[in-house]
């Protein structure tokens, strides 16, 4: 069975190493990718949304539905997460677990985690608020924001997490970051713009159109952040838990 | 000779992730395991993750953020800056994968819980019961 898997892979690698002659080469400032769309991009992009970060301007703005959506898929992942592994108390009571309860005071590893969390958690802030000039954005902050209360739990015990961030919080984020990316769309929408056209935000906020791009990127970059911070921690709840929430890892 | 010398170099980026998609494939298809599985799923999309990456790179070009000249005008030169588009899909790509992960991690449970293994042939052993 193995063999035969083996030899099926390798057929299938000699085919792709064929396909690779018709590749370009690598770093090749002619390649069809870097010729096409992307000078477009590089050269319009500040002029337009006022923001340096290309790649910032790509993601919120210019592919603003596809970021949108993305944004939908991490929030139906935590949802199913949540379906496929809750339990009743009745259907848990039939289960007979005996998940070790770890003790003792870890004085070491609990003092450094209180050093790295704030600094974490302020790191994370200033990369989704810097994300308009410098590498970030609202996907990477939230990460590392979600990283800090895992750090948390798994330093503590998720306990300790969830008496500080109740489930339910958790939930009204993960749900909340989304909603206010569809409601900047909508807003737009409503004053005469296409959905997710920030332009139209330039009447409520005061200033010009290209400014509102830019604003409009930072506001669809908060809602993916709190998105993808609180998903990071309910995936976390219920997989280190197995849906209980019980003392966790 | 030396232009297959040429293939080979000028395309390194291919080759890498070519190796790690057929160790995830192998492991996908091979293993018994399905937490070996979800293993070898990551490392494939990890794989097309670095292949698509690879593409935005470009010789003599720098991160894609708009440096400022000394009279404070944007410089807007394409040929100066990497490739934007593959660092937005793959950015994406990655937070949805952790998320897909937890989806596959979750099942994982799930099986566990009802059939007490995660070994495939021990499953459909217990499913044929």
């Amino acid at each position: 069975m193995k063999r035969l898997t083996l030899v099926i892979l390798a057929i299938c690698a000699l085919i792709m190493l064929a396909a690779a002659v018709d590749l370009p080469n690598w770093a090749d400032p002619s390649s069809p990718a870097s010729t096409h769309l992307s000078p477009d991009f590089l050269e319009q992009g500040y002029g337009e949304t006022a923001t340096p970060n290309i790649v910032t301007v790509v993601l919120a703005d210019y592919r603003s539905y596809d970021t949108m959506f993305e944004a939908v898929v991490v929030f139906a992942a935590a949802l199913i997460v949540l379906v496929v592994l809750r339990r009743t108390p009745r259907q848990r009571s039939k289960m007979v677990q005996h998940r070790p309860v770890r003790e003792g005071r870890d004085t070491v590893l609990r003092g450094a985690a209180q050093l790295i969390i704030p600094v974490m958690q302020i790191f994370a802030l200033y990369v989704v608020g810097h994300g308009h000039y410098s590498p970030g954005g609202g996907f990477q902050g939230g990460v590392i924001f979600g990283a800090s209360f895992i750090l948390l739990a798994l330093c503590y015990n998720l306990q300790f997490t969830i008496d500080r961030f109740k489930e339910q919080a958790v939930l009204f984020c993960v749900a909340g970051g989304v909603l206010l990316y569809a409601g900047v769309g909508a807003i737009c929408l409503a004053m005469g713009w296409n959905f997710l056209g920030y332009a139209g935000l330039a009447g409520i906020l005061g200033v010009s159109e290209v400014m509102a791009r830019s604003h409009g990127i930072l506001l669809v970059e908060v809602g993916v952040g709190i998105t993808v911070f609180s998903v990071m921690m309910s995936l976390y709840y219920d997989l280190a838990s197995g849906g209980d929430l019980d003392e966790g890892l | 000779m030396d232009e297959i010398f040429h293939f080979i170099i000028g395309k390194y980026n291919y080759w890498a992730s070519l190796v790690l998609l057929f160790i995830g494939l192998y492991g996908m298809i091979a293993k018994n395991n399905l937490m070996k599985k979800i293993i070898g799923m990551v490392i494939f999309q990890t794989a097309i993750l670095l292949f698509f990456v690879s593409i935005g790179a470009k010789r003599g070009a720098t991160v894609p953020i708009i440096e400022f000249g000394p009279d404070k005008l944007p410089l807007l030169d394409a040929t100066a800056y990497a490739n934007p588009l593959p660092h937005v899909l793959i950015l994406t790509a990655i937070v949805v994968g952790v998320a897909t992960l937890g989806v596959a991690l979750a099942i994982l449970q799930k099986i566990q819980r009802v059939h007490g293994t995660i070994e495939e042939d021990e499953i459909l052993e217990d499913q044929r019961r």
